[in-house]
């Protein structure tokens, strides 16, 4: 059984930010989720994916955040309580169902969480979607902690059936990505079946019900801000004249900092759980109590610019500050030590830290960047398109997965991202105002989720250039979950379609495309060579799974390869392909038979033809 | 109770998260109040994996520069580039056995030398237990158990608020059966090791 299933309420369990939020869910009767996967949200889903496969709970993987966003606001609107979870950037694509949705409301409770990820991790930005709540008018949830967070979520959907509206819950990587020990509550029922009974005149959202609708969403705007007066989760801890307005992580940091500091006796903190609407009247009530105010929020100064705004509108004329040269930083995240010292100057006490070592004179450790992995095929097919395209000048346009780090010299085959699905439609515009030519690279996962848009943009316009798909059959970088494009009874799993990326590309009406097997080099390259000489837009379709997923599902597994005596020390396959599977040892290439997948692809790059299969007694146990 | 703050530094693969979680179980099991949090971005591309782990009645989930009180490393230039955790009262264990950076393999990079490794770690901070956990691992009969080899080297030092009995039981909850022996030999030798480099 599923350990988030574990009937046992009051068990303690460790349990990740991830886990302790999907548990959280189950323990408030969660019926329905979907997702479109992204780090640091990934696991979550996961969990409910697992979860899904052993209970009545329905969860899918949909293609985008924006249709995960679509059918998750459906079975809340047939009265089911839905979940739909994705990162912070996932919130972009799915805003403009978001927008509406708050006008429309739901009936059955419905959480929406957002991951934001601050110092990006693994994301393309940081940006803080708290004002998602603002320009949405949702109430807005935010957990301090792990325990909190799984708490929180039952909160959240009881919120949501009361104001009749989605909830945002937003976490940060160090909520998603922390542990703590978790107490368990009761499992809540899961009522999977709900009805839809028809009222256009409140469900379709043609001007004369939206105008009504914004009318509607006020008022429980209004009704979310009563509620969060007397939340509890918007609480305040102390009574002196230091005050402290604080949320998520940054509470843990101001609690830790008050300890270490010993101004338990003069601070007073506001923490704010139940960050939107804000409660005025308890935000004046504290500010009033206040000598001067320092606002600890990672991030941008959302809390802070109500705060002020609050103490305007009361005639309080106190010192209120947060964002500043000498205080905090809209970088990155923050860490314990920083707030601790910034809270010592702001309130000018006497703050210790450890003597640290002078660290000047350690020597340049060489840089564990992440790479692709030994038998990559997106290396493969970088290089094949290095060498099509030799002599062209050149813009690589590229997406976000794995293949992104195709970054990276020898393979330098990333120009240009911005976004999931950036790659086609920017190749568009460069391939209008340039003469170079456009060759773009996009996942078989994005180009489900936002390429095909861009793709059948390019069909109309007549744009000119080539993209190649690299279809790897998974979604590999946060963790092989499927897409439309998978075999799902490859999985042992029953009951799903199954979309061809061939026939959705030639469906569009690009007029030429080609499949190749990456491991083949010659012939890739050939096939390549003909779609960059294509006047137009044509499409590469590389196949080959990847190498990763291939181990996991112990997929046909070839021979390591070696260098051979015949090795002249050319060194092409480290200086084109340079295979993690590769060392220098005693100045000449060697080929690690651990690492080796058999991928066979520096074999027919060596000009000597020196890599050969190792022989059968030498493999690897 | 005294807060303890724990940094872990590997390399993917080497078995970080598992480690982390079996100190988690036994903090769980022995009723200490435990935080703990993990970068692991990209870990299955060759990156870097860090753990914090916080033993006391603390909030905060991660561990400032200069704030460890131990840092162990699974893979010594690992544990070299963690330094900026360290105060000078800082103890540190790492494993000896290199595994070396793709950069390095292309000649973009030289390893540190590692008898300079361990005199500038040795010099820097209060303690070093420096020894070859990999040589350990294989003679444990696992060459994957080099994070028990260091979790019994960690636990020797008593620097944690939890004891070996406790971590043997929690490493049985957290293990394959198939592999529980050699994890549990693993961690054995990591202990005597440390209490030896002591």
């Amino acid at each position: 059984m599923h350990k988030l299933l574990t009937d046992k309420p009051g068990k303690k369990m460790l349990l990740l930010g991830n886990e302790a939020i999907a548990r959280g869910a189950i323990e408030a009767g969660v019926a329905f989720a979907s997702t479109y996967p992204g780090t640091p949200s990934s696991e979550l889903s996961l969990n409910f994916f697992q979860i899904s496969r052993e209970s009545d709970l329905y969860f899918e993987y949909s293609i985008n955040e924006k249709v995960a966003l679509e059918v998750s606001a459906a079975a809340a609107n047939a009265g089911v309580r839905a979940m739909c979870v994705m990162k912070h950037v996932g919130l972009n694509v799915a805003a403009d169902a978001l927008m509406t949705l708050a006008y429309v409301g739901v009936k059955g409770g419905m959480v929406v969480l957002t991951a934001d990820d601050p110092f990006m991790f693994s994301s393309q930005n940081e940006q803080d979607n708290r004002y998602y709540a603002k320009l949405s008018a949702l109430p807005m949830l935010e957990p301090s902690s792990v325990q909190e967070a799984k708490a929180m979520v039952a909160y959240a959907f009881d919120l949501s059936e009361q104001l009749k509206e989605p909830v945002l819950f937003r976490t940060t990587t160090r909520i998603n990505h922390s542990s703590g020990i978790v107490e368990l509550a009761e499992i809540g029922k899961r009522i999977t079946q709900g009805d839809f009974i028809k009222d256009p005149l409140n469900l379709v959202t043609v001007p004369a019900v939206s105008r009504k609708l914004h009318v509607k969403l006020l008022k429980n705007y209004a009704g979310a801000m009563r509620l969060a007066e007397s939340s509890p989760y918007n609480f305040v801890e102390g009574d002196g004249d230091c005050g402290i307005v604080c949320s998520g992580v940054g509470y843990n940091y101001v609690s830790d900092a008050v300890e270490d500091l010993q101004i338990a006796d003069r601070v007073r903190v506001l923490r704010l759980g139940f960050s939107h609407p804000l409660p005025p009247r308890l935000i004046k009530d504290f500010l009033r109590h206040c000598a001067k105010v320092l606002v600890v929020e990672e991030g941008e100064p959302y809390l802070e610019e109500s705060v002020k705004a609050l103490a305007q509108e009361q005639g309080l004329t106190l010192p209120i500050a947060g964002k500043a040269p000498e205080l905090f930083s809209r970088l990155y995240e923050y860490n314990p030590a920083q707030v601790r010292s910034i809270m010592a100057a702001y309130f000018e006490v006497p703050c210790e830290s450890p003597a640290v070592p002078d660290l000047s004179d350690l020597p340049e450790i060489p840089q564990r960047p992440p790479t692709l992995c030994a038998g990559c095929s997106h290396r493969a097919t970088f290089y094949e398109v290095r060498k099509a395209a030799e002599g062209l000048e050149t813009i690589y346009p590229t997406d976000i997965g794995c293949y992104t780090l195709g970054l990276l010299p020898p393979l330098s085959a990333a120009d240009f991202l911005i976004c999931m699905g950036s790659s086609v439609g920017t190749s568009g515009g460069f391939s209008k105002v340039t003469n170079k030519k456009v060759i773009a690279f996009i996942g078989d996962s994005t180009f489900f989720h936002s390429g095909i848009p861009g793709l059948i943009n390019a069909v109309f316009n007549n744009h000119d250039f080539t993209l190649v798909i690299l279809d790897n059959g998974t979604t590999a970088m946060t963790g092989h979950q499927p897409h439309p494009g998978v075999d799902m009874r490859q999985l042992n799993l029953e009951g799903f379609g199954r979309v061809s990326i061939e026939a959705v590309v030639r469906a569009v009406g690009v007029p030429h495309v080609t499949v190749v097997k990456p491991y083949k080099v010659k012939k890739s390259i050939e096939a390549i060579r003909a779609a960059i000489d294509f006047k137009g837009v044509s499409v590469i379709i590389s196949q080959e799974t990847c190498a990763l997923y291939a181990k996991s599902l112990k997929l046909s597994r070839r021979k390591p390869f070696e260098v051979t005596d015949k090795c002249r020390n050319h060194r092409d396959c480290m200086d084109n392909l340079a295979c993690p599977a590769f060392y220098v040892w005693n100045e000449r290439i060697k080929i690690d038979p651990n690492l080796c997948t058999g991928c066979a692809v520096c074999a027919q790059i060596c000009p000597e033809n020196a890599i050969l299969p190792l022989k059968e007694k030498k493999a690897p146990a | 109770m005294k807060t303890t703050r724990l940094i872990i530094v590997a390399v993917g693969g080497q078995g970080n998260l598992l480690a982390s979680s079996v100190l988690g179980e036994a903090a769980l099991m022995a009723g200490i109040p435990l935080q703990m949090s993990e970068i692991h971005g990209m870990a299955q591309r060759g990156g870097v994996v860090e753990s914090a782990l916080i033993f006391g009645n603390v909030r905060s989930t991660i561990i400032a520069d200069g704030e460890a009180d131990i840092l162990v490393g699974f893979e010594p230039a690992e544990t070299l580039r963690a330094l900026n955790k360290c105060n000078t009262d800082t103890v540190v264990i790492t494993n000896l056995a290199p595994l070396m950076p793709f950069t390095v393999n292309i000649g973009k990079g030289v390893y540190p030398d590692l008898k300079q490794l361990q005199d500038l770690i040795r010099a820097k901070t209060a303690k070093l237990i420096a020894f070859n956990a990999a040589k350990l691992a294989e003679k444990a009969g696992n060459p994957l158990a080099v994070n028990m080899v260091l979790l019994g080297a960690l636990i020797q030092t008593g620097i944690l608020p939890l004891g070996a009995e406790q971590v043997r039981e929690a490493l049985q909850r957290k293990t394959k059966p198939a592999f529980l022996a050699s994890n549990l030999k693993a961690f054995e030798l990591g202990y005597t090791a440390a209490a030896q480099a002591a």
